[in-house]
């Protein structure tokens, strides 16, 4: 039985038929005049075996190729490309069903940063009367390390609205270097969370060390493929229009092995592409459907998901506007243009341009996360506990972000209205309405006890105080308490054995016989 | 015979249960009697009442008010609970006195003049019930001479007032003046409450007492009640 997820039964939309209908025209122009600079020469090659128009390009001094996509090609792919997509977890029951014409949500962390924002709770006294005390959060940046990560995904396994698990923080320890990073962090994703795991790899030479970890621990290469219990996310397109050498390569390779890989373009509105709607959609349409055409090229049939992470500059220093109200707007229309060709889509929602949790934090994600959640995307990369544009992973944060997402599922319940329900509230208003008190609160406990009423907030302090962060702070040690559900033993003791790279550390069997 | 039937009292009014035909908490007790059903049986077998009133239902409002401690039960549980004391009272209430059991007091309760808002009011109401108080509610939009003039046939030990907006407060102060000019004013305990109503407020116009929810209200009456 798979996570259910969030059906969105009449999902937002902000284009008409007709303007999904002329980017997706756009973009078709687009790909073929002026097409894109393939930096890479085996895609390139791909591309002209199948009668797209490349040609070198000289005089930059790497090696480039200009290449035409003809609709035929795309439409192809789109044909090709599978419109449900599985992606399977070591628990069975955490394993997530997209289907591309099926707008079912699922609340995803990610991505991956370099900063790990700790907390803590000094004791400020009052300058004006010193009995008064009060404890205010401090938050604390530093480097993510590979314990950061295995923290963040434990801790993640048991936020309930957390459907699939994007590493969230970069591993920086002194060991772990180019060679070794890719086995050690999908190592620490799925040694401590049971649920999806989706990375993307820093090193090709390590892509078949992964999976290798993967069929392993999910029984043998046949059952990875029914069970694929980790997934890739590519940027192979630089915006604008830019195929990238190292990228798509390791895309070309993950696609050859047929496990699902999302093909994420992140343009920015203003600086790599347009900043008109118009233009940075038909930009990042193209660059998407160029990602998907290479990959069913390269591998008919290989699960992808679109993957679409658009986002507005900032007018003062030209970096990325996760909070930008345009943020929203562009990948909302993203989901219509996934929709439109019944993918699978990987959408963004709640990122903060803010460095630390704070009221600028929850308004700017519960915006996105909202109004993002309603159009109905399938694969929500929710940004759990990311802060000041994807630089920097706060766990305490993620748990805010736990409470958020219970309240946006909830408002997403179906409305229980029918004929039966109407003939029982008549009975009931009529029986109140003869009483002295007049007061429905008897008729409450039965609805109370079914979930039906929504729980309070549950970070609401008492009195004139605001204690959201410290009491959030208590849920999420309550959170670090609960146990971990590693890998087994004699698996473990197969990867250290089978697997090269591997920070003896991680095995947390290192001290048993 | 009695245990048993005290048991099921002590029970229901857990469980919230007024009638036969209430759901309770745990499934499948519709149908099966409720606290006015058991009372009536637990009068006509002549059970002892003071046993019914202190091991009943003075008994299973402690259960109850640690299970609210405990957040296993919410104020709607508690309510049905309390209402299901309330109507067992009213039942036990005629033979009180025979039995030589004195009520712990009686409460008239209203809404003031202009304010039709009266949902504290009867949260109040069930509460003081469930405590085991007398409480003859006069409703609200209430005139003064109306309140006065029940007070003068009621008797109460204490008077509740409750408003809701800062333009119908100002007639507690007219109703206490009221008791004053009727010479009733040190016959009755005014306690008075509402959003919009404060400690201040009730000091300044003289009540004995302020309750700034439903169960502070019930302390409130109990510290009166003991002379604290």
């Amino acid at each position: 039985m798979p996570r259910e997820g969030i059906l969105i039964e009449n999902p937002i939309e902000r284009l008409s038929g007709e303007q999904v209908r002329q980017i997706h025209d756009a973009s078709i122009d687009i790909l073929n005049d002026p097409g894109l600079l393939c930096f890479n020469k085996k895609a390139a090659e791909v591309f002209q075996s199948h009668g797209a128009e490349v040609s070198a390009i000289s005089g930059s001094g790497t090696p480039c190729w200009g290449v035409k996509i003809p609709e035929r090609l795309v439409a192809g792919a789109l044909e090709s490309a599978p419109k449900t997509v599985k992606l399977g977890a070591r628990n069975p029951y955490n394993t997530l069903i997209m289907n591309g014409d099926e707008s079912r949500v699922f609340f995803i962390t990610g991505s991956e940063t370099n900063i790990w924002l700790d907390v803590d709770f000094p004791t400020y006294v009052s300058k004006l009367d010193s009995s008064r005390e009060i404890k205010v959060p401090e938050f604390h940046p530093r480097r993510g390390t590979v314990a950061d990560l295995c923290d963040s995904a434990h801790v993640c396994e048991h936020l309930e609205t957390v459907d699939g698990y994007i590493r969230t923080v970069n591993i920086q320890d002194k060991d772990i270097t180019e060679d070794n990073k890719d086995v050690n962090k999908f190592f620490a994703c799925l040694d401590n969370t049971t649920k999806h795991v989706m990375s993307g790899l820093t090193s090709l030479k390590q892509l078949d060390n992964v999976v290798r970890m993967a069929e392993i621990i999910a029984g043998g290469p046949e059952k990875l493929k029914e069970n694929p219990l980790i997934s890739f996310i590519t940027c192979l397109v630089k915006s604008p229009l830019q195929f990238v050498d190292d990228t798509t390569e390791t895309f070309m390779e993950v696609c050859k092995r047929g496990l699902p890989i999302v093909v994420s373009s992140s343009p920015q509105a203003g600086t790599s592409a347009p900043i008109k709607e118009a233009g940075i959609m038909a930009q990042i349409n193209a660059e998407v459907l160029a990602g998907i055409t290479l990959g069913q090229l390269v591998n008919k049939g290989t699960p992808v998901l679109y993957g679409s992470v658009p986002v507005r500059a900032r007018m003062d220093t030209l970096g990325d506007s996760y909070g930008s109200i345009e943020t929203s707007q562009y990948n909302i229309d993203c989901v219509q243009m996934a929709r439109f060709y019944k993918l699978p889509n990987y959408s963004t929602s709640g990122v903060s341009d803010v460095k630390i949790p704070g009221q600028q934090s929850s308004i700017e994600r519960l915006f996105s996360d909202i109004l993002v959640t309603l159009s109905g995307p399938q694969f929500l990369h929710c940004a759990f506990g990311l802060l000041d544009c994807n630089s920097v992973f706060c766990l305490l944060q993620a748990v805010l972000d736990d409470a958020h997402f219970k309240m946006i599922k909830f408002f997403l319940k179906s409305p229980r209205i029918n004929e039966q329900e109407l003939d029982t509230i008549k009975k009931q208003i009529k029986e109140v309405v003869a009483t002295p008190q007049k007061m429905f609160i008897n008729y409450i406990r039965p609805v109370m006890r079914s979930g039906e009423i929504s729980p309070p907030y549950p970070y609401e302090a008492e009195g004139e105080v605001d204690s959201v962060f410290a009491l959030a702070n208590d849920r999420l040690e309550e959170l670090r308490a609960k146990p971990v559900e590693h890998i087994d033993p004699e698996t473990t003791a197969r990867i250290f054995r089978e697997i090269p790279g591997l920070l003896l550390r991680l095995n947390v069997y290192k001290g048993e016989s | 015979m009695s245990a048993e039937i005290i048991d099921l009292v002590r029970e229901n009014v857990i469980q919230g249960r007024v009638t036969r035909d209430d759901e309770g908490i745990e499934e499948g007790m519709v149908g099966q009697p409720g606290v006015t059903e058991l009372i009536t049986e637990a009068l006509d077998l002549g059970v002892n009442i003071a046993d019914i009133i202190t091991e009943g239902l003075t008994a299973s409002m402690e259960t109850v008010g640690e299970k609210f401690e405990n957040e296993e039960y919410y104020i709607p549980d508690m309510l049905a609970s309390a209402e299901a004391v309330g109507v067992a009272m009213e039942l036990l209430e005629p033979h009180l006195a025979r039995n030589g059991i004195k009520p712990k007091g009686k409460m008239l309760i209203a809404t003031v003049k202009g304010d039709l808002h009266d949902i504290g009011k009867n949260i109040v109401s069930i509460l003081l019930r469930g405590a085991g108080y007398i409480v003859k509610d006069i409703g609200h939009d209430a005139e003064p001479q109306d309140i006065v003039n029940a007070v003068r046939e009621e008797k109460p030990d204490y008077l509740g007032l409750s408003a809701l907006l800062t333009s119908t407060m100002v007639n507690m102060e007219e109703i206490i003046k009221a008791l004053k000019e009727n010479g009733l004013r040190d016959k009755v305990r005014v306690i008075i409450g509402g959003a919009p109503v404060t400690q201040e407020y009730a000091e300044s116009i003289g009540a004995d007492g302020y309750g700034a929810d439903g169960f502070h209200a019930v302390a409130v009456v109990e510290a009166l009640s003991s002379g604290k």
